[in-house]
């Protein structure tokens, strides 16, 4: 860690809480930052002050902690990936997490009512598009581009669970669970309360909990499975614990937010920028940055036009363009 | 005195194909051993299997008496450190920070690194006179300063043991004497046990105080570099008439120094 390793959290802490001050403000009831001020220091008459309270704590708030959590939980994910498997180029989405939890998630809705197999369809399928893309990976293991076979096995794994997500889709009740299902899928807060942010709160701490203990590890994982064993690492057993955490991470951003694709690439390449590639000090400054991109892009989101984005279209646009500049700077071992 | 690192009898195939086979050699503290050979006599393969990073089908590896496969991996990574051929990062990694790595296997799994390891990596850059890299990144770095930081990771690992892949392969002339002096020096001053792999004469000539000569995955001839660098083995090493090998190191200087002498 160089000396930048000082202001580099405190700095991108200071960002996210402006950001989420900006998103606490913003917003189509024409209450905003005065009002707030006013709650906060008792200021306000008793009729405001319960409606207020109710956009503020009830609303805004419980959206912009969902839209954090998803940022930070995708981008520490994306950054552990890239770590674990020694491929700058993976993410959540390009591992086929996503789409496999997707595709969990919506099977899950259609054969239960139930929160707990709903969450536990998207973790199982998110892990198994994770096996369909590592399997096809090892298939080709001695080509002479590891890093783009594990991409393209994302790909194919990406690919498939799509497919069976149509099939899901073209099965499910055209009136009540298809919308619920699109609508979803497609990448939003707008759904977010604190219920469903209560319910997923613990295995994302255990799981962010563990990813950043083990960073050091993920540090030596990322020099290749040899030289990680070598240096005294269980290589394997590690990498299967950083995969479970992070894709435990990934399918629940699911079951918050829908499919938010891209912000596992965008982030970690930025925070990289920031802080080195030292995961120690990338995975928080990841979280924070994530964090405060996704509360920022959903603010932007809900109050750019009249009617609202999905948030997943917004992420999606950026990230393309991030990849193509990523993909730049991956040869020369920069990224 | 057992030995730091004993293997016998190894035994290793690939399907359809027997790689390795009747290996035995030990390293001794304070020595330097070659293991010399062409490409494909299966160099490579032994030294993983030494490390343990591979199964032999026959045969053991014994690190001062206990067997490597009932040893776990930070505890093996405690006894022999490992300078591999090449090490390419996908991420911009500080040669600071990859020295660091050395220590990773032995801190507890919650503990960041501690102002002492710090130190520690920065002793052994300092050792090799590569202090000044500390802070560049490594990617971007000669490939002789490279072999230096992997150089200085493997001894802020303070093992006993030293394995080498090839070290002064890829380097310019200048490089090459300076990796190969140093790797004398480290046996002699920290009483370390190396060993490591060339399939340069010259290199183990430089070196080392005893040399394994390997070819097609057995043993051709051991011993001291005056016994085995002869115009007659290298020329049975390498496939070549000795009519051929004694002209040609003639003509690079390399007989008429006396040191492969005639057998």
């Amino acid at each position: 860690m160089k000396a930048r390793a000082a202001w580099v959290l405190p700095g991108v802490a200071a960002l996210l809480v402006l950001m989420v001050i900006i998103a606490l403000g913003a917003g189509r009831f024409g209450i905003g930052w005065v009002e707030l001020a006013q709650l906060i220091s008792g200021h306000a008459g008793e009729a405001d002050a319960s409606r207020w309270g109710n956009i503020f704590f009830q609303l805004r708030l419980p959206r912009i902690l969902a839209a954090a959590v998803v940022g930070s939980s995708l981008a520490v994910a994306g950054a552990s990936y890239q770590a674990m498997f020694a491929n700058p180029l993976v993410s959540p989405n390009l591992c086929g997490v996503l789409a496999g939890s997707s595709f969990g998630a919506a099977l899950g809705m259609v054969i239960s009512n139930s929160w707990v197999v709903v969450q536990l369809t998207t973790f199982v399928f998110g892990l198994a598009a994770v096996g369909v893309a590592l399997g096809i990976a090892a298939l080709f293991r001695r080509s002479s581009d590891p890093m783009l076979i594990l991409v393209l096995g994302g790909i194919v794994a990406s690919a498939l669970f799509s497919a069976l997500l149509a099939i899901v889709k073209y099965l499910a009740d055209p009136y009540d669970k298809l919308p619920s299902i699109v609508y979803w899928l497609m990448g939003s807060f707008a759904l977010s309360e604190w219920s469903l942010l209560a319910r997923t709160a613990l295995p994302m701490i255990v799981a962010l909990g563990i990813l950043m203990a083990m960073a050091g590890r993920l540090n030596v994982l990322s020099l290749g499975d040899e030289p990680a064993r070598a240096l005294g690492l269980s290589a394997g057993r590690l990498r299967l614990v950083a995969i479970l955490m992070a894709t435990v991470l990934s399918s629940l951003t699911v079951v918050i937010g829908g499919e938010i694709g891209w912000i596992g690439l965008i982030i970690p390449h930025a925070a990289r920028m920031l802080s080195g590639p030292d995961n120690r000090l990338l995975l928080p400054a990841s979280a924070l940055l994530g964090a405060a991109f996704l509360v920022g892009v959903d603010t932007t989101a809900r109050t750019l036009f009249l009617s609202e984005i999905p948030v997943g279209i917004i992420t999606a646009l950026l990230g393309v363009v991030t990849f193509v500049a990523v993909l730049g700077r991956v040869r020369k071992g920069w990224a | 005195m057992t030995a730091p690192l004993a293997a016998r009898h190894l035994r290793f195939d690939f399907p359809g194909r027997v790689l390795l086979r009747g290996i035995s050699l030990e390293l001794r503290p304070g020595r330097v051993t070659a293991l010399l050979g062409p490409n494909g006599s299966g160099k490579s393969t032994l030294l993983r299997i030494l490390l343990g990073l591979l199964e032999p089908a026959a045969g053991e590896v014994r690190l001062s008496g206990e067997n490597i496969r009932e040893m776990r991996r930070a505890d093996v990574a405690c006894r022999i450190a490992f300078v591999p051929q090449q090490t390419a990062s996908a991420f911009a990694y500080t040669a600071l920070e990859m020295v660091l790595m050395s220590w990773e296997s032995r801190r507890p799994f919650l503990a960041q690194g501690s102002a002492r390891d710090r130190q520690i990596a920065m002793a052994a850059l300092d050792q090799l006179g590569a202090a000044g890299l500390a802070d560049r990144t490594f990617s971007l770095l000669s490939g002789g300063e490279r072999q230096l930081v992997l150089l200085a990771r493997a001894l802020a690992q303070e093992t006993p043991i030293l394995i080498l892949d090839e070290p002064a392969t890829g380097l310019d002339y200048g490089n090459q004497i300076r990796m190969l002096e140093m790797i004398a020096d480290l046996a002699r001053s920290l009483k370390k046990a190396i060993l490591q792999t060339t399939h340069a004469p010259e290199h183990a000539l430089a070196s080392a105080d005893d040399i394994i000569l390997l070819k097609e995955g057995r043993i051709l001839q051991r011993g001291s570099p005056e016994e085995v660098l002869t115009a007659s083995t290298l020329a049975s090493l390498y496939d070549l008439p000795v009519e051929k090998f004694e002209r040609y190191l003639r003509n690079a200087g390399l007989l008429s120094a006396g040191e492969f002498t005639r057998s």
